[in-house]
């Protein structure tokens, strides 16, 4: 794999503001088990309207750019978001018997998770009609 | 701490793109093995951690800070709803199951790992 310095460097700074927001609003609502957990909820259902219209934007509506992609949607929405933290919410959930809590949790995050970049998506393929 | 944790935050988001890229590369398959490979690891490592009970730094620094950005969300959620417009609509429900239940799993398995160790 050949590796464009210019593009990790692009991926790094988006990750490194990604994690710090993340970080900062894990921080300042933390989780507690038994409560739903708005932290990780909050972050993954907005990064994934952001990164649906990013994507959808820098393919179908702007001119080819290398490093808008990894900066924005690599970078940043992929740190700020996160996988790992959720499966570890949902397994103190399951630790703690709270089995209808865990498959709330889980359900709603899917399905938010698809509705948010499905409507990022439609509102960048609408406005470009329009324009 | 707030530097600490942007500096793994962005060697973590190289991680996943070079490891996304590398087993992607391999795969060769409409179904994104990358992002799950990534995220079943990630989920693993972060398993291992709450089981070895490391130290509130620690945890933030490797924990939210690495494993949270080397691992991610909204990709998966992108990849699934992708797959569903390109007519794959069970392979986007699947790539939501696959992960999930085997994401728990990883984190289970990391967990009884990390408190052995």
């Amino acid at each position: 794999m050949r590796l464009d310095r210019r593009e990790l460097a692009a991926i790094f700074a988006g990750g490194f503001v990604g994690a710090v927001a993340r970080a900062e609003l894990a921080q300042a609502v933390p989780y507690t088990v038994g409560s739903w957990p708005w932290a990780t909820f909050a972050v993954n259902i907005s990064g994934a309207f952001l990164l649906g219209y990013f994507t959808t934007r820098l393919q179908e509506r702007l001119p080819v750019s290398a490093y808008r992609r990894p900066l924005l949607g690599t970078g940043f929405c992929g740190a700020y978001t996160t996988f790992s933290t959720m499966q570890i919410e949902l397994l103190r959930m399951l630790d703690a018997n709270l089995i209808g809590l865990a498959l709330g949790y889980a359900l709603a995050s899917i399905a938010a998770g698809f509705g948010a970049v499905a409507l990022a998506t439609n509102v960048v393929r609408r406005v470009g009609v329009r324009a | 701490m707030v530097l600490g944790v942007g500096v793994v935050g962005g060697a973590g988001a190289i991680g996943r793109f070079l490891l996304d890229g590398f087993v992607g590369a391999r795969a060769r398959s409409k179904f994104p093995y990358g992002t799950l490979v990534v995220n079943l690891s990630g989920a693993f490592v972060l398993g291992v951690l709450v089981g070895a009970a490391v130290g509130q730094g620690a945890y933030r620094i490797a924990g939210t800070g690495l494993i949270g950005a080397f691992t991610t969300f909204s990709t998966w959620a992108l990849e699934s709803h992708r797959l569903g417009e390109d007519g794959e609509l069970s392979l986007g429900f699947a790539n939501f199951a696959v992960s999930l239940l085997a994401g728990i799993a990883a984190a289970w398995a990391g967990q009884h790992v990390g408190a052995w160790l």
